[in-house]
């Protein structure tokens, strides 16, 4: 576990000097699924980096597109494309887009309309059981997208066809990019709507790995519903000047903040490397 | 001209029987099971579709992941609400992200005459034209829509296919061939060209006989593929032709007219009236009420044919 959560800060840093880079992106939000991401991509999901489009694989959806450098991170980071185009995210010509296009080795739609990725997953989770096929598939939504309606007529889809291959996971930061959620336009109570549209409901700690693993990994808890992972998170999660602030939703890091930032993730990083309590559960083999 | 079905249960029944052959096709709709005619497909291949209910948005959207799932998915449902309330997943999900599928359109244009503006669709064309990787096509009538069934199933791209509700009269032979992307040449004439797209291209092939008995010789084209738009024709047509005439069950912008213009503008010169639907909300009445008040049908189109060579004559 330990090595997950050194994997977890090591993609903030590498995040954060993307969007320094490329002066553009989403700082907060990003930060704040970075660990559902890792969660899914070093422990969960069944990919293969070298078969991108291989029929068996688990999918993924970035519902919430603008959360995408750590995603790309990843992608790079398990070798789906070289590290380098890292640097040239957002460059003239560049495959890696504000928001995720399918040029993309590893991603499976082009997303960053919000409202979007979860009618998607339903159909490829419908396919999954046409087909007879044992794959799973997540789609991971902000809780600001929350009130796009789209997302609601997908949920009734999905409760509909008894689709237990799928996991919504929100992203509960509680912020969206003008303000608290629940005084932009209240959203609670979240679970008891979700089960209303007959989801089974999972509440987790969105940054802690060892929870959301074993969530994940519990499903299909309930045959025959869709399952919905309420992970609650911080905004900015990692660095003590962007956490909660609704400012760093697509704030840039300048200059001396990026310092600041890798300056704080590293004594994280060397406080881990000193905490043997970490040590010793599950060995990650990433 | 005397036999007559409509585009929709042309495109029905001919998918329903390649599916029965290719087990990637399945069908989405938004409770529109009856309006597009795919009852028959629901009742005999259930396990291949799906239905979202009065949802849009959720219809194309679960398409396009049925389509990343490697299925042929196609859409049925009314061309007013996929033009306009699923139009951001037809651009996302679909052409933007490159999924297979296909939206079959139904009772387009003013095919709902008194229901009103809500249920028509007379801005698709322009809308639809306007998105990369998406073919816009509108069959003449049921032979057409039958070879176009066809094609889409072979095809991997992205399509919008609008069709009528009512029958339409058949002018097409069964041996008729056609050719993605290409225009085709109905009645060779030489004062006026009209050229004309889905279901008005059979007034438009009335509106030549019509003219005929009053000494005008008038080509008809048909150009059923919006996108990709066959502009060697059009522009050839021009050179034979000093006068042309657009026939579109569409706005007068940003549909045929204004496509076929486009063409000419880098090519050679030639008069053209275009006959749509003004920039109004029409008049109550049925389709072919609608049609003659605003000179869509064979009467308005051979009016206007004789009034436009009068008037440049
Ligand atoms: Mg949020």
């Amino acid at each position: 576990m330990k090595t997950l959560m050194k994997k977890a800060i090591q993609l903030r840093m590498d995040l954060l000097q993307m969007i320094h880079r490329a002066n553009s992106g989403h700082t907060g939000g990003s930060l704040s699924s970075v660990d559902i991401l890792v969660a899914l991509f070093y422990r969960v999901m069944r990919i293969d980096p070298t078969r991108p489009l291989w029929e068996e694989r688990d999918r993924f959806v970035l519902s919430k597109g603008h959360s995408v450098e750590g995603y790309y991170a990843i992608l790079a980071d398990l070798g789906f494309f070289p590290k380098e185009e890292l640097e040239r995210y957002c460059r003239l010509g560049s495959f890696l887009t504000g928001h995720p296009t399918r040029k993309v080795p590893g991603v499976e739609v082009n997303t960053g309309a919000l409202g979007h990725g979860l009618a998607v997953g339903v159909g490829m989770a419908i396919a999954g059981k046409m087909d007879s096929k044992p794959y799973k598939v997540y789609v991971l939504m902000g809780d600001g997208e929350l009130g796009e309606g789209s997302v609601w007529e997908a949920a009734q889809v999905a409760a509909h066809y008894g689709l237990d291959n799928l996991v919504g996971i929100v992203d509960r930061n509680r912020l969206q990019i003008s303000g608290y959620t629940e005084e932009v336009l209240r959203l609670e109570n979240l679970a008891e709507k979700w089960r209303a549209f007959g989801w089974e409901v999972v509440n987790v700690d969105g940054h802690d790995l060892e929870r959301l693993v074993g969530t994940f990994e519990k499903v299909p808890i309930l045959a025959k519903k869709p399952h919905l992972v309420l992970a609650h998170t911080v905004k900015g999660k990692g660095v003590s000047f962007i956490e909660n602030k609704k400012e760093w939703h697509h704030h840039v890091p300048s200059e001396e903040e990026l310092r600041r930032a890798l300056e704080e993730l590293n004594r994280q990083l060397e406080e881990l490397e000193n905490d043997v309590s970490k040590d010793g559960y599950k060995t990650c083999n990433c | 001209m005397s036999q007559k079905m409509a585009t929709r249960h042309a495109i029905a029944e001919t998918l329903l029987k390649i599916a029965r052959e290719d087990a990637r096709i399945v069908v989405v709709t938004s409770d529109a099971r009856g309006s597009a005619g795919i009852e028959g497909f629901f009742r005999e291949l259930p396990e291949r579709t799906v239905e979202v209910g009065i949802a849009e948005q959720a219809a194309i959207g679960v398409a396009a992941g049925l389509a990343l799932s490697r299925k042929k998915a196609y859409v049925f449902g009314p061309a007013c609400f996929y033009s306009a309330r699923g139009f951001e997943q037809v651009k996302n999900d679909v052409a933007y992200t490159g999924s297979n599928v296909k939206v079959i359109a139904v009772s387009g244009g003013v095919s709902y005459g008194p229901l009103g503006s809500t249920h028509h669709s007379l801005h698709d064309i322009a809308a639809l034209r306007a998105i990369p990787g998406i073919d816009v096509i509108l069959p003449s009538d049921a032979l057409q829509a039958t070879a176009i069934t066809q094609m889409l199933v072979e095809s991997e791209k992205p399509a919008y296919v609008r069709v009528g509700r009512n029958p339409i009269p058949v002018i097409y032979e069964p041996q008729s061939r056609f050719e993605h992307g290409k225009g085709v040449l109905l009645r060779e004439g030489k004062e006026v060209a009209i050229i004309a797209t889905g279901e008005v291209v059979w007034h438009a092939l009335e509106a030549a006989q019509l003219l005929l008995e009053v000494g005008v010789n008038a080509t008809v084209v048909d150009m059923p593929f919006l996108k990709p738009f066959d502009q060697d024709l059009i522009v050839e047509i021009a050179n034979r032709h000093e006068r042309i005439v657009t026939v579109e069950e569409h706005s007068i912008y940003g549909g045929l007219g204004e496509v076929v213009l486009h063409c000419l503008a880098q090519g050679p010169s030639c008069s053209v009236k275009i006959i749509g639907i003004p920039d109004e909300y029409p008049i109550t009445g049925t389709q072919a009420q609608v049609y003659a008040h605003y000179g869509l049908d064979s009467r308005g189109i051979q009016n206007a044919v004789l009034d436009f060579l009068q008037r440049m004559g």
